[in-house]
């Protein structure tokens, strides 16, 4: 356990006290649990405090959990030099409550909001240019979320006839094989047929 | 005589432009030769690496960290092979840790090589890119002395590297090693006084403290702007705690600086690779932890166990138990991290991958406002962009 992470994390909770709604180590890594009306505020607490000075965006991405009721799991990762620290700030939001954007704080921003907009469509309000980022001109979708296909739904060839490249829906020559492994022997803890043993237990009992 | 607003030009540079360092498409406003603002359009080499990721199992995933940076593939395999240790909570033998530490030291020349001499061509220098690919394929000899491949290597596992340095391959590094420093002396005398590469780069594309830190640059970009900041040292990872080397950093933070930074950094490898040869220890290669790792194929004739376990391990690949990190490894380009989200199956639930490049890219806007159209190149060349890594 990293004693110096935990006493930081103690440290942001108290102070921010309302802002976050907790802290924890994870894999010996800082986490902060923020909410999506306080990010502004926990982000900017945390680059401009003389104890945190984390001057740095690294990374900005997203989880995404369709079981949840807020599907998303969005992830800042900043970094302090002065310090040599790591923190990662969390929220869970839908995809229709917009974010509020950090481009403000963080010109890395501008480039990494435009990701997650393109790759999972959470919208960041007051971003100055949210368009897409690594996705075809005229792309539909969200290609990170889980309910999209892997193999996307168009596919693109060059037709001689229309001297154009054209889409089309993809037509896949071969289905595509995703393999169930989730073994029997982990996992499970009552395997099928373990009820006899306990009827025949219950009868022998009576 | 009335005043007349010119509407600014636009103009479209790339994506199949030689100094555009791969598809990038560059579309600038300029005023006469001034850029007023450049806007990199991105994703044409967009191979949807993370949603793969996502259906593979954790070792099918090592060679997809090779076709991101090309240039150095073994850096990005490092850090996967890193996070998939950190949550399999493994230890990787000594011998394997400076297998790596070496091979990764190779890839920092590979890179710099690469991105010195195409920067030089670039700006207009012609013989660098000549001399530099020739010494290139020797170190890809080596790569391919240890791992079979030239470039897509698929060499370090979680656990380790997957198999032992062939007989008399270190004393050949080591003779690269003493070779290496003349080349580089050659190169300098070629650029460092060259007064049409001065012309061209000194006090181009500046970069400041506060600057680089709100722009999340990292690498010789950062190290170029005056901060003494190398994950090797501030975080250091498998045995480069062992190991004595320098951070050169620049003062001035322009494109001169970064290439300074990039040939010390290249003389500071090659220490690093002469120190791993003297201190690698005989041993295991691989951690022996046969749920994760494969057996040597001599047990799997002799033995049952290592046939079952060879079996599982490359159909259904091992399980990582539920949780997260994100894990950094100083990359010739700057910190490449991942973000790895396990559920406990044998295949990742999110890998996002930090590319050190795309944050550097995402600065471009700002650094070439104001400057002449020509200068883009120059920025562009010492940024290090790959596009295997920025489009992912």
């Amino acid at each position: 356990m990293n004693q110096a992470l935990l006493d930081l994390g103690d440290y942001i909770a108290t102070t921010l006290g309302e802002a976050v709604t907790g802290s924890e180590l994870i894999n010996d890594e800082l986490v902060i649990w923020a909410k999506s009306d306080t990010l502004l505020e926990v982000i900017k607490f945390l680059r401009d405090n003389q104890n945190c000075q984390f001057r740095q965006l690294v990374e900005l991405t997203a989880v995404d959990y369709p079981s949840r009721e807020d599907r998303f799991e969005l992830v800042y990762c900043l970094l302090s030099l002065t310090h040599n620290q790591r923190i990662k700030i969390k929220f869970s939001t839908s995809d229709e409550t917009p974010v509020e954007s950090v481009t403000g704080l963080f010109s890395s921003a501008i480039w990494y909001e435009r990701e997650v907009w393109d790759m999972y469509g959470i919208f960041f309000a007051n971003h100055p240019d949210l368009r897409r980022m690594l996705t075809d001109y005229g792309f539909e979708g969200h290609p990170l979320r889980k309910d999209f296909p892997l193999t996307g739904y168009v596919e693109v060839r060059y037709d001689e006839t229309q001297k154009r490249v054209v889409y089309e829906p993809v037509k896949l020559t071969q289905e595509f094989r995703n393999f169930d492994f989730s073994s029997p022997w982990e996992g499970i803890v009552n395997l099928p047929g373990d009820e006899k043993a306990e009827q025949e237990n219950e009868e022998g009992a009576a | 005589m009335a005043e007349a607003t010119i509407k600014p030009l636009t103009l479209n540079f790339g994506p199949q432009h030689p100094a555009a360092h791969g598809v990038l498409r560059l579309v600038m406003e300029m005023d006469g030769e001034i850029i007023e603002r450049a806007d990199p359009h991105i994703g044409l080499l967009h191979r949807g690496t993370e949603k793969l990721i996502e259906y593979k199992t954790y070792l099918q995933a090592i060679p997809y960290f090779d076709r991101l940076d090309y240039v150095a593939p073994m850096n990005q395999e490092h850090v996967f092979a890193l996070a998939v240790e950190k949550l399999l909570d493994i230890e990787v033998p000594k011998r394997g840790q400076y297998i790596r530490v070496l091979y990764c030291e190779i890839g920092r020349i590979l890179n710099h090589l690469l991105n010195i001499t195409t920067f030089a061509i670039d700006v207009g220098a012609m013989t660098p890119i000549l001399w530099g690919f020739e010494q290139r394929e020797i170190l890809m000899e080596f790569y391919e002395r240890a791992c079979g491949a030239r470039l897509h290597a698929a060499y370090f596992r979680p656990g380790g590297v997957h198999q032992d340095l062939p007989a008399g391959l270190l004393p050949d590094i080591s003779e690269f090693c003493d070779n290496f420093p003349a080349f580089i002396d050659d190169l300098e005398g070629l650029l460092t006084e060259n007064r049409i590469f001065r012309q061209r780069t000194v006090d181009i594309g500046v970069m400041n403290f506060d600057e680089a830190m709100d722009w999340g640059l990292s690498g010789p970009m950062i190290r170029g702007s005056g901060i003494a900041w190398d994950l090797r040292k501030s975080q250091p990872y498998d045995c480069y705690d062992e190991l004595d080397f320098d951070i050169p950093v620049g003062k001035n933070g322009d494109c001169f600086d970064r290439y300074l930074v990039r040939v010390e950094e290249m003389r500071q490898s090659l220490h690093i690779m002469k120190q791993c040869i003297e201190k690698m220890p005989e041993g295991p290669v691989l951690a022996p932890n046969h749920k994760v790792t494969p057996p040597r194929r001599d047990d799997m004739k002799r033995s049952m166990e290592a046939l079952i376990h060879h079996f599982k391990l490359y159909t259904e690949g091992f399980h990582v138990p539920a949780g997260e990190t994100y894990i950094a490894v100083e990359a010739p380009k700057g910190e490449f991290g991942v973000y790895l989200v396990a559920d406990g199956s044998n295949k990742p639930y999110r890998c996002k991958i930090k590319a050190p490049g795309f944050a550097h890219l995402a600065a471009m806007d700002y650094m070439c406002r104001g400057h002449m159209l020509a200068d883009s190149v120059a920025i562009l060349g010492s940024m290090d962009i790959v596009f295997g890594e920025v489009d992912r």
